[in-house]
């Protein structure tokens, strides 16, 4: 079976009904998504697939063949992150971090989409993503803070200046 | 000739003229708004429960607006209609509609001024309503906060925009009167009728209309439709697996699931949310009169019943189709799909109504339309804000519509031993689409209105 991560083409021997979030974690070696609840009700899981936030622990990896699936491996590195994680980390929005990679990448769905996206349209994508910690105002912050640089990434590639962000 | 062209002439103006006065409805002249203290507390708390039983905010409030200001789109096959403010305000609510003029709008659908109502406010229910709750609920209205806002015209093309019309709708389908009691029946059951039909207006999504937008007379509560829903038959033809009773249909009511029906969803959320405020010997009325227009059920739908039961308490936890064999029929991957995405809850081991319901006991696996499945797979069951509800994730994003039909194929199959529904991949665009707007609310609870979450002056 054939599966595009993060650009990466991958050739995986799974069951059909295998959940995407084994494949990533067990296979690929790609354990950034987390396995919270199993029920989709929790968002520890959350990935991409064609642009949008889906629960990785509920889509069985047969559906995702030939599909762009990214994870938040794919946003950036340790050395390099991308304006999301720089974000999360300059607002300090990790707790114990187990949602946050899940936060991540469906705030990063909802920022791709809509890259205005306002505070009211924040809280309201981000409503499937539990955290237990409690860091939500920081969580919703750096999502802010994600918009602003990813405006002003985009704003200085297409102005004739430049500018180092 | 000419004296056959004259008395033609002469007809339609005597017929025009009389239409004209029948269509006429005079104004009932306007009062100042009534003070907090002409109405008894006690009246106007009866009154609030009985908003609830006729789900006025559900309408006349904008979800995280001003309770009962009005403006919500309301779409029909028509076109859309923006509810009316009914907040006593004096200029753009009802602040000056004295008790008279508010029980002739529901007891005939004409406002304060003379002017007909769209059937949209269903006066073809609230005609029963009897004078002594119309008065409570006048008292509850009319001691809300007036809100000064004047909700946008409806968009109706001619003739539709114009009331008159609405007499001759009303000659055709509108029968005026107050609930009057079945002799024949009992005292719980005439109670249960008269909410049931009246205030409670089940009839407006649960019976089907006709090409002028009425319910048709000969199939009263036989199943209909209701915002991008199916509003499941409650009579004979009700697709429940196992038969409703007077037991099982009032705890639904009550608490908005039921352990062999699942939970309260799409627009009928509301609903039992509303009933909240209800009485328990109202919704037991409710459930009585429901049931009998169901009537017994027939030997063999109750021996599929016993089936059921009997094959859930001994194999729950079984997978009804082997998958692995089976991966190139659209049943064979539907079971995949099942598998991974579905089973976790709808084949696990936790209870209702936090644990999905199995399938076998679905009304919406097994009713004649896909389209509450679709639904339901598409945009799952959101969580409310603010309190416990029953959720499930949407697939719309992971699912392509070719396997949603494959998934949908499955649940026909293994769940309900029916065919696919022909009708699926067509309705499934359209959902997806927007062509048919489906409204997605949360389980078993209200959105709007006083008291409750969403709206803005909670």
């Amino acid at each position: 079976m054939k599966l595009s991560v993060n650009g990466v083409p991958h050739e995986v021997e799974a069951d059909p009904a295998t959940p995407l979030l084994y494949v990533l974690r067990n296979d690929l070696k790609l354990n950034g998504a987390k396995f919270g609840c199993g029920l989709g009700q929790c968002g520890a899981c959350t990935v991409m697939v064609d642009g949008k936030a889906v629960f990785s622990c509920l889509t069985p990896v047969m559906l995702v063949e030939g599909r762009q699936i990214k994870t938040v491996e794919g946003l950036g590195t340790l050395d390099e992150p991308g304006p999301m994680q720089a974000a999360f980390i300059e607002e300090q929005a990790a707790q114990c971090g187990y949602c946050i990679a899940g936060m991540m990448m469906r705030a990063q769905a909802l920022l791709e989409a809509k890259p205005d996206a306002g505070d009211a349209d924040i809280r309201q994508a981000l409503e499937p993503n539990l955290c237990r910690c409690g860091t939500h105002m920081r969580i919703l912050r750096a999502v802010a803070r994600a918009r602003d640089k990813m405006r002003s990434t985009s704003a200085a590639s297409s102005g004739t200046t430049g500018r180092a962000s | 000739m000419k004296r056959f062209w004259m008395s033609v002439a002469v007809l339609v103006v005597a017929f025009g003229a009389g239409l004209f006065a029948y269509a006429r409805k005079p104004a009932i002249g306007p009062v100042q708004p009534p003070h907090r203290s002409a109405f008894d507390q006690a009246l106007i708390e009866k009154g609030a429960v009985l908003a609830s039983v006729g789900n006025c905010t559900s309408c006349h409030t904008r979800p995280g607006d001003r309770s009962f200001a009005g403006g919500l789109a309301v779409p029909t096959p028509f076109g859309t209609i923006y509810s009316t403010n009914i907040t006593p305000d004096p200029e753009t609510g009802i602040g000056r509609w004295s008790q008279a003029a508010f029980t002739r709008a529901m007891r005939e659908g004409v406002d304060r001024a003379g002017n007909h109502l769209y059937p949209a406010f269903p006066y073809d229910h609230f005609t029963l309503v009897s004078d002594k709750d119309n008065g409570a609920l006048y008292a509850y209205l009319m001691t809300r906060q007036p809100v000064n806002r004047r909700p946008r015209a409806n968009e109706l093309p001619f003739p539709l925009n114009v009331r008159l019309v609405l007499a001759g709708w009303k000659l055709l389908f509108f029968d005026k009167g107050a609930y009057r009691d079945v002799a024949s029946q009992s005292a719980e059951w005439n109670r249960g009728a008269y909410l049931v039909n009246g205030l409670g207006h089940c009839g407006a999504c649960h019976t089907p209309r006709n090409r002028l937008g009425a319910e048709k007379k000969g199939s009263h509560l036989a199943g209909g439709e209701a915002e991008g829903w199916a509003a499941f038959a409650l009579d004979a033809g009700s697709p429940a697996p196992v038969p409703w009773t007077h037991d099982s249909l009032f705890a639904y009511l009550r608490q908005g699931w039921h352990a062999d029906h699942g939970v309260a969803n799409g627009p009928m959320g509301e609903v039992t949310g509303n009933l909240g405020r209800l009485p328990d010997a109202d919704i037991s009325a409710m459930a009585t009169y429901v049931v009998s227009r169901m009537g017994e059920p027939a030997p063999q739908r109750v021996a599929k019943a016993r089936e059921i039961r009997t094959k859930l308490s001994t194999d729950a936890g079984a997978i009804p189709i082997p998958v692995s064999a089976k991966a190139e029929t659209p049943t064979g991957r539907g079971a995949v799909i099942f598998q991974a995405a579905c089973a976790t809850c709808h084949d696990g081991s936790r209870p209702q109504p936090f644990g999905g319901l199995d399938f076998h006991l679905s009304s919406t696996v097994n009713a004649p339309s896909p389209q509450n499945a679709i639904n339901t797979v598409l945009f799952g069951l959101p969580a409310a804000s603010g309190r416990q509800s029953a959720i499930m994730p949407g697939f719309a994003a992971t699912l392509r519509d070719d396997q949603v039909t494959d998934l949908l194929a499955y649940l026909r199959e293994a769940f309900a031993g029916q065919p696919a529904w022909p009708d699926a991949a067509d309705r499934l665009a359209a959902t997806r689409g927007g062509k048919y707007p489906v409204s997605v609310r949360p389980s078993d609870g209200i959105e709007r209105g006083p008291a409750n979450v969403g709206a803005q002056d909670k």
